[in-house]
């Protein structure tokens, strides 16, 4: 497997304020990579560097195998891209929005049409095809976005917060495309601050926190190595519930309660990103 | 080149359904028709409207609704996913400005066509226009640059528009604004037009004209590096 995306003690100021600081890490063909981190972490920072927008202070970033400061023609056309508030045009249609993309992508003319058509049908929005972008809600928003990602048949989709704000079922879709891609052999690289599409989606994280990476590797192995967090949540018969350290101190506590036939319910809570999130940093992730 | 064309079009697919950038392009051309016809007072220069609207015109249209373009591509950061879908910068300003440009050459013509003009005057009229446009140009795409919201643009271009689009106005009617005036690209325009019947364009005019460029210029680039080098 190659790497597709690649940085080098990558760092990045805006002035004295540092965004991005000595991040190192690899992101192999192929493969789903999750940032997560909360708002100012400096993940749309990093996809700048990475998409060629923006140049870092310092460090070495690659992407498809060239210097992301010397993006070419080639690497251009390999990136799809969805961001934070859709970049689509307002006025402009649906249909309108995709064939204009369609023309920078230079798809041959006769082509368009059905290509727009097709992705359109793919994303659920045919029916939607002559309404003006503004009057879509905030869900066909992020999935016409996302068919403009992928227009362009991406090596590399870069998505920015794809599924914020968005009930589940809009969520869900997404997530369907986004595996789509992925069995396709699309490298997808995501910034979420949502644990949950996190574990579900991504081959590996990274936990973006003042501009460091503060724990990287895949979901399942970081709430692995962060297992000292699991803990014994017991419901008790008159409801109250009670948190044990999952070890044996728990040991007394709990017979005591299984002696007495108290115990309503009772589970493990895994660590999750997010836990393993506020333990590193003291804080959330939204 | 294609990038351009597509720009081109869906710009004026973009402007027929925005009515603050579409009313720019018609608005003086359509006030020069209505007031050359409707006004008639017998000591009035001839072809007094036309020179006067064609002035406010140049200072007025392309700045205006070329900043507004681009402020408002980055505000909804339409510009960012057009730069990360490898259109170079040249080619968006090239497909914008060609677009607004033509626009304000169409309305030019209106303007020109509702003036008494032979044929020949007709074409030194549109070629001074043409020139004009241009140099508004420069200063629009340095505004909407500078921008980083529609907000930002519209309170940077309503005191740059209206001293480059008033002042031949004022000038006509004082002599002191008239001095200060004649170093604006858009007085010399003023000038270049009153003085159709017998062309003659001189050196001094070349050379504010040519100044004003550059420094529109010159604002447009440093505009540029700051947005290169800041979290647009």
């Amino acid at each position: 497997m190659n790497d597709t995306i690649i940085t080098e003690n990558l760092s990045h100021c805006f002035g004295a304020h540092t965004v991005l600081d000595k991040l190192s890490f690899k992101v192999q063909e192929g493969e789903v990579f999750g940032l997560l981190g909360p708002s100012g972490a400096g993940k749309t920072t990093l996809i700048k560097i990475l998409t060629g927008q923006l140049t870092q202070t310092d460090g070495h970033a690659s992407l498809l195998g060239a210097d992301t400061r010397k993006l070419g023609r080639e690497e251009h056309a390999g990136i799809g891209a969805m961001m934070d508030n859709f970049g689509l045009y307002e006025r402009l249609s649906v249909y309108d929005n995709l064939a204009f993309y369609a023309e920078i992508y230079q798809v041959p003319h006769r082509q368009i049409a059905k290509m727009v058509t097709d992705i359109l049908k793919s994303m659920k929005l045919y029916d939607s095809r002559k309404t003006a972008v503004s009057g879509l809600s905030k869900g066909m928003k992020n999935r016409l976005s996302l068919a403009r990602a992928l227009m362009n048949h991406a090596k590399v989709l870069f998505l920015d917060e794809p599924t914020s704000g968005l009930d589940p079922a809009t969520t869900r879709e997404i997530h369907d495309v986004l595996r789509e891609q992925k069995a396709k052999g699309t490298t997808i690289f995501l910034t979420t601050h949502n644990m949950f599409e996190a574990e579900s989606l991504c081959d590996h994280v990274g936990l973006l926190s003042g501009g460091h990476l503060i724990e990287y590797g895949e979901p399942d192995e970081i709430c692995r190595k962060y297992n000292h967090l699991n803990r014994i949540e017991i419901t008790l018969k008159n409801g109250e519930t009670i948190t044990l350290t999952n070890d044996c101190t728990a040991a007394a506590p709990l017979a005591n309660y299984l002696e007495r036939e108290e115990i309503s319910a009772i589970h493990s809570t895994e660590p999750t990103l997010e836990s393993v999130f506020i333990e590193l940093t003291g804080k959330g992730l939204d | 080149m294609k990038h351009v064309i597509a720009i081109f079009k869906k710009q004026l697919k973009d402007t027929v359904k925005n009515k603050a950038v579409l009313i720019q392009f018609i608005m003086f051309p359509v006030m020069t028709l209505i007031m050359n016809n409707a006004i008639q007072i017998n000591d009035l220069p001839k072809n007094f409207f036309v020179l006067l609207f064609a002035a406010m015109y140049i200072g007025m249209a392309p700045l205006t609704a070329l900043s507004a373009i681009i402020a408002e591509e980055k505000e909804q950061n339409t510009l960012r996913v057009l730069l990360m879908s490898n259109v170079r910068p040249t080619a968006y300003l090239l497909g914008t400005g060609s677009y607004v440009w033509i626009c304000c050459l169409l309305g030019s013509a209106v303007i020109c066509f509702a003036g008494s003009y032979t044929p020949k005057e007709r074409i030194f009229f549109m070629l001074t226009m043409s020139v004009g446009i241009f140099a508004s140009l420069l200063l629009g795409a340095a505004i909407g640059t500078y921008s980083k919201t529609q907000m930002m643009a519209t309170s940077l271009m309503v005191p740059v528009m209206i001293f480059f689009s008033f002042l031949p106005m004022l000038s006509l009617f004082n002599n002191t604004i008239a001095k200060v005036a004649k170093f604006t690209y858009s007085e010399q325009i003023r000038l270049a037009l009153s003085e159709i019947g017998d062309p003659h364009i001189s050196g001094e005019s070349v050379c504010i004209v040519a100044a004003n460029m550059l420094l529109f210029a010159g604002l447009f680039l440093t505009a540029y590096k700051k947005t290169l080098s800041a979290d647009a």
